[in-house]
Order: structure tokens, then C-alpha cells, then sequence
């Protein structure tokens, strides 16, 4: 198999990946008590807070970082935590719907949404941005790498805006954690959220949550701390404040390893070297005729994802055939993003997505290259 | 029933400064551990770092300079 859908989740994870998750169940419950078992959880998690602080340069340090289920819980802690009836918020048509849909939820319940839209190309209006966040925003709130197209996002250009009138920046960093250089301090960001199955190479179902001192988020969930067990509210300090109930572990530990290998490897190396796939598939695409690709290629400082359509096929039969006659794994339709699809032109048909990773080979990007020019001239 | 002596213990807001404490503590080849917080001490985060009273010096010291706030520091028969 060619596994060209690394933006859904990173296939092969690091061995020590799932070493570490196997070790980790001879661990306590982390925060429940201390003796021997459980201190040892509590310092798996301790340990890997680090790593991550000292990754993405997580201002305050290792307190300042919160274990999620996923990107998609992180982010709905961050704004539903965040926002309240009356605030107004900014986000943009680039958007995963891990982020436009519980803004939906809380339009729904007052909070004021505006989106600022992309064009053609998947672009975001920096121009319409500029004009729409004023001092009464509450936050804007962004991906990094649109999860379609791979555009990026200038996060400093929108924390300048932000802090120009005291906005906070809250970001998606789904598609681009792992892949390209991403620092809360340089990059001016207030709360940051990351899946950890992506480019961290991390197992399904832990995420994170970076939040920089001074900014508060109502819990999401409340419930067992292990502490203060006879008060009717759940402690507010960070990182527990924001972790109710027994905390992933084993996903703690498997995360750390990979981040641990990540930086073992050099991730700079890491990044080049996935760029330089995503270079060989695109020229290697758009020279097929009938092959339309998305998003605004004048730059490769993007997500590692490639969307396209062929000529005569449409997207979910062409990702099936791939699959099915040459063992292309890829991801066909809207892909969660239903604004930036409306903004490409694609339809509810979508698209096909192909991700590549650190591990796919210039061997992979040729043969998936040559079956594309093979259904080209079938259709 | 066991004999009580005099310690010294440290709490903190959340299980986060009381692991970098263990980490810093250790690290520097200081005396004293985490235990669970005495039901007398109303504390953030239900550990504290228990050590020998002649140490207090030296783990203050620790703190400030890692940058470690304390809830309460406390003596203590336990």
C-alpha cells in the first residue's frame, strides 16, 4: 500500500511509539493519590508537558499545556471556554469543522461570528480581516494550514492585527504541528490546538492544549480531580483545571515518544525531506493533463496535503479506484472544510486529498503519479 | 501508635509544580519526596513534598530560583 493520507492520521508511528503505550499501562491513575504507581504516571505526564512546552515554545512552560482527546476537544475547550453570549469572534472560511462548528453552536446562544472568506485559491482576506476585528473582538481564531489546500496561514501578520487591538489568537494547528516550524512565543499565539496522531506521530485520541498565562477557559468538562473532593467546583489551576477525569496515559506516553523521536530525527530534516515529496507529487500532477490542482502553489512553506480532481472523474471513485487497482490510500470529498470547498469551486463532491509524510518514498510519489496519468487517459 | 517527628512540607497549586519541584529537588541531590497532603492542610493539588526541617533552606533556595511558587510551607508532627 502507497499511504498518501498522512493529514488524517501518520502511518507508520515511531516502534517506541507503541512501546511506550504498552509500558505505560504499569502505570497508576496520574493525580489519584501518592504512591509509587501513580507518581510514576504523574511523571510520564509531567515529563511529556515538557517536551511539548520546549517543542512549541509553550509560554509559562509545562503548566501552561493541557491533555485533550484530540484537536477537536481542544477546541472546543478553547472557545466554548472562552466565548460567552455578547462576544464577538473572527474566524475564516479555511476552517476545519472542529473549529466552525462549535462557533455555529455558540452563534447559536449569542456570540457574535463573523468569517472572513478565502478566494479561489483558498486564500484568506487579510484585507477583510483587517477590517472586521476591532477592540471589542474577543478572539480570532485560525487554522495554521488549511487541512485542503495546505496554504498557510501568516499567523504573525494576524497576532500583530490581534494585538494591535488586544484580540486574542486562538489556533488550529491540526495540519501543521509536526510539519513546520510552529512557536506560540514567536508566533504570538494565546491558545494553541493540536491533535497528536498527525505530524507528532503520536496514537489517536490524545491532543493538546496550549494556553498562555493570564488567558482563563471555563472547563469543558468538570468532574473527578482527585482533589478538593468537597467542593461543588472543579479546581481552576492549570494543567488540572482542564483535565476532569482520569487522563490518557498510555496516549501521554505514546505522544512522548513521539516527540521524542521527532526530535531525535531533527525535525527540520524531517520537514524538508516531507516537502520535498510534496514538490516531486505536485509537479509530478499538474503535468497531467485533465488534473486540476487547489490552493495557491507559489510557495512550498505549506502543509504536507494536495487536493485535486481529474477530468471525467469524479473524486470519490477516482480516491476508490486508487485504492482498489494500485493501493493509493487518499481521502476523497469536503474533508470537514465546507466553506473552503465552496471557495475552490468543488462542490459537494469535494475533492482528493493526498497527504504525504516524513516516510513516503520518491519510489511511492512516482508510482501514485503514474496511476493518476493512467485513469487520465482512460477518462 | 508510631512516633511523630517534625517535617517540613511543601504544597503547590497543581501536580505540574510539585513535579518540577520533585524533578529539581532530586536533581540536585536534596532530600525529601512527595506524599499525599495531610488532611489538616487544605492544599491545591493533593501532593506535598515532605523533607527534613534542617533542608528548609536549601529547597527554598531551590524554589526561588526554579522559579517555583509554594501554596504553603509548614511544619509539621508526622
Amino acid at each position: 500500500m502507497i499511504y498518501l493520507d498522512h493529514a488524517a492520521t501518520s502511518m507508520p508511528k515511531p516502534p517506541e511509539v507503541g512501546q511506550a503505550m504498552v509500558e505505560a499501562l504499569g502505570l497508576g491513575n496520574a493525580g489519584r493519590g501518592a504512591h509509587g504507581p501513580a507518581l510514576a504516571g504523574l511523571r510520564t505526564a509531567y515529563q511529556v508537558r515538557c517536551q511539548v512546552a520546549e517543542f512549541f515554545q509553550v509560554p509559562g512552560g509545562a503548566g501552561q499545556v493541557v491533555f485533550t482527546a484530540g484537536a477537536t476537544h481542544a477546541l472546543n475547550q478553547a472557545l466554548v471556554g472562552l466565548l460567552s453570549p455578547g462576544d464577538h469572534v473572527v474566524t475564516t472560511a479555511a476552517e476545519h469543522n472542529s473549529v466552525l462548528r462549535p462557533l455555529y453552536q455558540l452563534e447559536q446562544q449569542g456570540v457574535e461570528l463573523t468569517i472572513v472568506p478565502v478566494d479561489q485559491l483558498g486564500r484568506i482576506s487579510y484585507e477583510e480581516m483587517e477590517r472586521v476585528v476591532t477592540p471589542r473582538t474577543k478572539a480570532v481564531v485560525c487554522t495554521h494550514a488549511s487541512n485542503v489546500t495546505g496554504n498557510v496561514t501568516d499567523l504573525s501578520w494576524v497576532s500583530r492585527l490581534c494585538q494591535q487591538h488586544g484580540v486574542l489568537l486562538v489556533v488550529d494547528g491540526a495540519q501543521s504541528g509536526g510539519h513546520l516550524p510552529l512557536s506560540m512565543e514567536n508566533m504570538g499565539i494565546d491558545v494553541l490546538c493540536l491533535p497528536g496522531h498527525k505530524g507528532l506521530l503520536g496514537p489517536q485520541g490524545i491532543g493538546l492544549l496550549c494556553v498562555r498565562p493570564g488567558v482563563t477557559l471555563r472547563p469543558l468538562l468538570v468532574g473527578g480531580s482527585g482533589i478538593q473532593s468537597f467542593s461543588h467546583t472543579h479546581p481552576t489551576a492549570l494543567p488540572d483545571g482542564l483535565e476532569a477525569g482520569t487522563r490518557n496515559t498510555p496516549g501521554i506516553a505514546g505522544l512522548g515518544a513521539a516527540l521524542a523521536w521527532l526530535q531525535g530525527q531533527g525535525p527540520e530534516r524531517l520537514w524538508a525531506q516531507t516537502q520535498e515529496r510534496l514538490r516531486q507529487l505536485y509537479e509530478g500532477l499538474r503535468a497531467i493533463p485533465g488534473v486540476t490542482i487547489y490552493g495557491d502553489w507559489s510557495t512550498f512553506h505549506r502543509a504536507p496535503v494536495l487536493a485535486m480532481n481529474l477530468e471525467g472523474w469524479e473524486a470519490a471513485q477516482l480516491s476508490d479506484v486508487l485504492y482498489e487497482e494500485y493501493g493509493v490510500a487518499t481521502r476523497p470529498g469536503a474533508h470537514c472544510a465546507p466553506l473552503m470547498h465552496l471557495a475552490l469551486g468543488t462542490g459537494e463532491a469535494g475533492a482528493v486529498r493526498m497527504s504525504v509524510g516524513h516516510a513516503t518514498t520518491f519510489q511511492e510519489v512516482a508510482d501514485t503519479i503514474a496511476a493518476v496519468a493512467q485513469l487520465a487517459q482512460e477518462g | 501508635m508510631r512516633e511523630k517527628t517534625l517535617q517540613l512540607l511543601i504544597t503547590f497549586s497543581s501536580t505540574v509544580q510539585a513535579m518540577s519541584m520533585e524533578a529539581q529537588a532530586h536533581a540536585a541531590g536534596l532530600p525529601g519526596r512527595l506524599i499525599p497532603v495531610p488532611t489538616a492542610i487544605t492544599a491545591g493539588c493533593g501532593l506535598a513534598y515532605k523533607a527534613p526541617l534542617d533542608s528548609r533552606a536549601q529547597l527554598l533556595e531551590l524554589m526561588a530560583e526554579a522559579g517555583l511558587e509554594p501554596e504553603q510551607v509548614v511544619e509539621m508532627l508526622l
